[in-house]
C-alpha cells in the first residue's frame, strides 16, 4: 500500500554549489542590458551571443562524456546552470534544446560521424536544433504522424509538414521524427532523421502566437533528399527513441521556472506593502516553488543514476504547469493592476507571462497526455 | 534505498501496524479505549524511542527516520501518539533525561507556569492526553527556556476530543511538583516547528491512504458494465489526487530530513503550507470518487479525511507557516529570494 512514485530526495554535491556562485557570479554580468520582457520569457528568449558565452564558458554538454568534448561532470551540475539561469531570466532559448535533447541524443545513438560533425557546434553555442515531432493532423496522438521518407538508393525522400516547431527559423538541424514504413503495431515504422534546415524544398514558415511573437513554425518538407546516413539510431525503433528522450524533457527545472520572474517580482512589489494577504500568498507560492524543485531534484538524480523516472517526470510536469499558469492569476488578484507591455517592471511580467502561459500545459505533453500517463502508473488502465 | 535503519524501523512499523491497526482497533478508539495491545508491540519494538539517543538506551536515529514512522501513523490511521512520544523522547534527550519507562508521554501546550519546580496552567487540546501518563513541556521563564517532565493526574484532564475522536485533552496543573526541569537553550518555538513537521509527515501519509483507497474503490466499483476506473473522467481526477499525494510525501521528506542537517526553516514551514494545500484538493477528489459510500461511517474512507481536517489545524495551518515564508521573503527582499529557495535558508 504506497504510492507508485519514487521520489527520492537528492542532495545537491558540493561541487555543484561551487558551480551555483561562479554562474550567479557570470549572470550578473551577462545580464546586464537583457530587457525586462526578455527575461520574463525566460527559456522562449533567445540570443545568440549569449549562448556563444555560455559554450565559452563550457555549460553547454557540462554533463556529456569528455570522449564527445563534455565536460564529463554530472547532472546535478547541470541542474544548477539550468536552474540559475531561468530564475535570472538569461535568454537560453537558442541552444536550449540542444543542450537538453538533441545532443544527448546524438551522442546515444549516432554515428562517429554524426557525433564529430555536430557535437562540436553544439557546444560552442552556435548550432541549435529544434525537435520534429507534431504535425497537422498529429498532437497529442503522436503516431498519427504522417510525414514520409520514403528510401530512395543513398537518400530518404521526405514529404510532409511539421507543425508547432519552436525556433525552428534560428536552428540550423531538426532532429524529427518520420514514417519511414507501415506496420501493424502503432508505434512501427517510425525513424529518427537529423535534417539539415538548409536543404532544398525545406520551407520554414513563421506561426505568429497569441501574443504576436514568432516563436513556432510551420516547418513543410517537399521531395527533400536526407542523405541516408542521416538517420539517427535504428531503422523503425524511432518510437521508443523518443520516448526515452521525453523524460529528459519533461521534469527539468524549465517546467516549473517559467512564471519565476512574476514571483520575485511579486516580492519586490509587498516589501514596501503592509498586505498580510499578500505577504501569506508569496508564502503559499514559496511552499509550492520548494516542493516543486525538490521532486524535479529527485528526478534529475533518478537519471543521474541511469533509472527511468517517466512516471515521476509526468508528475513534475502536471504540478509545475498547473504552478507557472497559477502565478499570473495570482499576480492580478493580488495586485489588481493590467497587464500592460509598456508599464512598470510587475506589469511588463504581467503582460508576457499571462499571455504565454496557456501554453505551459500543452508544450511537451499536454496536461490531459500526462495525466493518462499518470493513470497508467496508477493502474487504472 | 533506505539506509539500514531506516528501512529496519520502515519494516517493523508497517507489520505491527498492518496486523494491529484493523478497522475495529480504529473504531473502538474512538469510542475512547486504549489500544492497548498495539501500544505494547510499539513499545517492544521501541519505536517511541527513535530519536532518543543511544547511550539513554535509544536508537540513535535520524529525523528522516522519524518521518518514516509519522508517515506511517497516518497511513494507517494508527489511533495512538506515537509521534508525540517520539517527539518527546527527543526533547528529554537534549536534556540528557532518558525516557521514563511504561510511560505514555504527551506534548504539554499552553499557557504554563514554573515556580519552585511546581508547574501550574492550563495545556490546551493536548494530543491523546485522556491516555497519557506524563507531559513535557518547554517553558519560557524570564527569557530562559526549561525543559519540563511532569506526571498527568487522572483528574486533571477533560475527555475532549478532535473530528477523528482523537483525544485532545485540556489538562490543568495546580503547583503540580515537576520530575526533571533542565535549563536548555531553545525556546517553545521549537515545539511549534517540530509539531509542525510531525504533523506534515503523518498528513503525507494520510493523503498516501486517500490515494490508496481511492485506486481501490474505483478499480473495485461498476457502473455502467465496467470499473469507474475505465472512465476518463475519473483517472484525470486520481491523476491530480496523485500528483498533489507525491507532493506531500517530497514536502514531508525534505522537512524531516532537513532537521538532520539544521536548515530546517524553509523546508519544514513549506511542508505544513504544501501539504495542507494539497488536503484541500485530494480529501475532496477522494469523497467525490467514493461517492454517497464514502460519505457513510460504515466505510473507512473517513478515518483517513477527519484526521486530515484536525491535523492541518494543528501546529500552525498552512497559512500561518505561509506567513511567516511571506514575511521573511519580503523582508529579505527580491534579490535574495531565489538564493534562500536553494540555501534552504529563510
Amino acid at each position: 500500500m504506497n504510492t507508485p512514485f519514487n521520489f527520492r530526495l537528492t542532495k545537491f554535491p558540493n561541487e555543484a554549489e561551487i558551480l551555483r556562485h561562479e554562474v550567479r557570479e557570470f549572470l550578473s554580468d551577462a545580464l546586464m542590458d537583457v530587457p525586462k520582457e526578455t527575461r520574463a520569457e525566460t527559456w522562449y528568449g533567445a540570443d545568440e551571443n549569449f549562448s556563444r558565452k555560455v559554450g565559452q564558458q563550457g555549460w553547454i554538454g557540462l554533463n556529456w562524456p569528455k570522449e564527445h568534448g563534455g565536460a564529463g561532470r554530472s547532472s546535478m551540475e547541470r541542474y544548477v546552470i539550468l536552474e540559475e539561469m531561468l530564475t535570472a531570466g538569461a535568454p537560453v532559448g537558442a541552444h536550449w534544446i540542444s543542450d537538453r535533447q538533441s545532443g544527448p541524443l546524438i551522442i546515444r545513438y549516432g554515428t562517429e560521424k554524426h557525433q564529430k560533425e555536430l557535437l562540436p557546434g553544439i557546444l560552442k553555442g552556435e548550432s541549435y536544433f529544434c525537435i520534429g515531432m507534431s504535425e497537422p493532423d498529429s498532437g497529442s496522438d503522436l503516431a498519427a504522424l504522417r510525414t514520409k521518407a520514403e528510401k530512395k538508393g543513398d537518400i530518404y525522400l521526405v514529404n510532409g509538414t511539421k507543425l508547432w516547431t519552436s525556433g525552428a527559423h534560428r536552428c540550423q538541424y531538426m532532429i524529427a521524427l518520420f514514417r519511414t514504413s507501415q506496420e501493424e503495431d502503432r508505434h512501427g515504422g517510425f525513424s529518427q532523421f537529423i535534417v539539415d534546415l538548409s536543404l532544398p524544398g525545406v520551407t520554414i514558415r513563421p506561426i505568429i502566437d497569441l501574443a504576436g511573437r514568432h516563436h513556432f513554425n510551420e516547418v513543410i518538407f517537399e521531395d527533400v533528399e536526407v542523405p541516408e546516413d542521416m538517420l539517427i539510431g535504428t531503422e523503425g525503433n524511432g518510437w521508443n527513441q523518443v520516448t526515452a528522450e521525453l523524460a529528459l524533457e519533461r521534469s527539468g527545472p524549465e517546467r516549473y521556472l517559467s512564471s519565476y520572474m512574476l514571483l520575485q517580482e511579486l516580492v519586490n512589489e509587498f516589501s514596501n506593502k503592509n498586505d498580510d494577504e499578500g505577504v501569506t500568498e508569496i508564502g503559499r507560492q514559496m511552499s509550492h516553488l520548494t516542493t516543486l524543485r525538490q521532486m524535479s531534484v529527485s528526478v534529475a538524480g533518478m537519471l543521474d543514476q541511469g533509472e527511468n523516472p517517466a512516471l515521476e517526470a509526468s508528475v513534475v510536469k502536471d504540478l509545475g504547469a498547473v504552478f507557472e499558469q497559477e502565478l499570473p492569476n495570482i499576480a492580478h488578484r493580488l495586485m489588481g493592476l493590467e497587464p500592460d507591455s509598456k508599464g512598470t517592471d510587475f506589469q511588463r511580467y504581467l503582460a508576457i507571462l499571462t499571455q504565454i502561459s496557456p501554453s505551459f500545459s500543452l508544450r511537451g505533453g499536454t496536461r490531459e497526455i500526462l495525466r493518462g500517463i499518470i493513470a497508467r502508473g496508477l493502474g487504472l488502465r | 534505498m533506505l539506509n539500514e535503519t531506516s528501512q529496519l524501523l520502515s519494516d517493523s512499523v508497517e507489520k505491527i501496524f498492518s496486523d494491529h491497526v484493523t478497522k475495529d482497533c480504529i473504531i473502538s478508539a474512538e469510542k475512547g479505549e486504549w489500544p492497548q495491545s498495539l501500544w505494547n508491540e510499539v513499545i517492544e519494538n521501541g519505536l517511541n524511542l527513535v530519536l532518543v539517543p543511544e547511550n539513554l538506551g535509544g536508537v540513535g536515529g535520524s529525523w528522516f527516520d522519524a518521518g518514516i514512522l509519522f508517515k506511517a501513523i497516518g497511513r494507517y490511521q494508527a489511533p495512538i501518539p506515537l509521534a508525540e512520544n517520539i517527539v518527546a523522547g527527543y526533547l528529554l534527550g537534549l536534556g540528557e533525561v532518558p525516557f521514563p519507562e511504561n510511560s505514555v508521554i504527551t506534548l504539554l501546550d499552553g499557557e504554563l507556569q514554573l515556580s519552585d519546580n511546581k508547574l501550574s496552567g492550563v495545556s490546551n487540546r493536548t494530543p491523546f492526553g485522556n491516555h497519557s501518563t506524563h507531559g513535557v513541556a518547554i517553558i519560557n521563564d524570564n527569557n530562559k527556556s526549561k525543559l519540563v517532565l511532569v506526571q498527568i493526574l487522572d483528574n486533571s484532564k477533560s475527555d475532549d476530543k478532535n473530528i477523528a475522536l482523537e483525544s485532545r485533552s485540556n489538562i490543568e496543573f495546580k503547583n503540580v511538583e515537576v520530575l526533571h526541569v533542565i535549563d536548555v537553550d531553545f525556546s517553545s518555538d521549537l515545539l511549534l516547528k517540530i509539531g509542525a513537521l510531525m504533523r506534515s509527515c503523518q498528513i503525507a501519509g494520510g493523503l498516501e491512504s486517500l490515494l490508496d483507497q481511492s485506486v481501490r474503490y474505483a478499480n473495485e466499483r461498476i457502473q455502467f458494465g465496467r470499473p469507474i476506473a475505465k472512465f476518463q473522467a475519473i483517472q484525470q481526477e486520481l491523476a491530480v489526487l496523485a500528483t498533489h499525494v507525491a507532493a506531500s510525501g517530497v514536502a514531508a521528506d525534505y522537512a524531516s530530513s532537513s532537521m538532520d542537517n539544521g536548515e530546517d526553516e524553509l523546508a519544514i514551514a513549506s511542508a505544513k503550507s504544501r501539504v495542507d494545500d494539497a488536503i484541500s484538493i485530494c480529501a475532496s477528489i477522494a469523497h467525490q470518487v467514493h461517492g454517497a459510500i464514502g460519505f457513510t461511517y460504515e466505510h473507512g474512507l473517513h478515518f483517513s479525511t477527519r484526521r486530515l481536517w484536525s491535523w492541518r489545524a494543528e501546529y500552525g495551518s498552512g497559512s500561518y507557516w505561509a506567513k511567516i515564508l511571506g514575511e521573511k521573503a519580503v523582508s529579505n527582499g527580491a534579490n535574495n529570494f531565489w538564493p534562500s529557495i536553494t540555501s534552504g535558508k529563510i
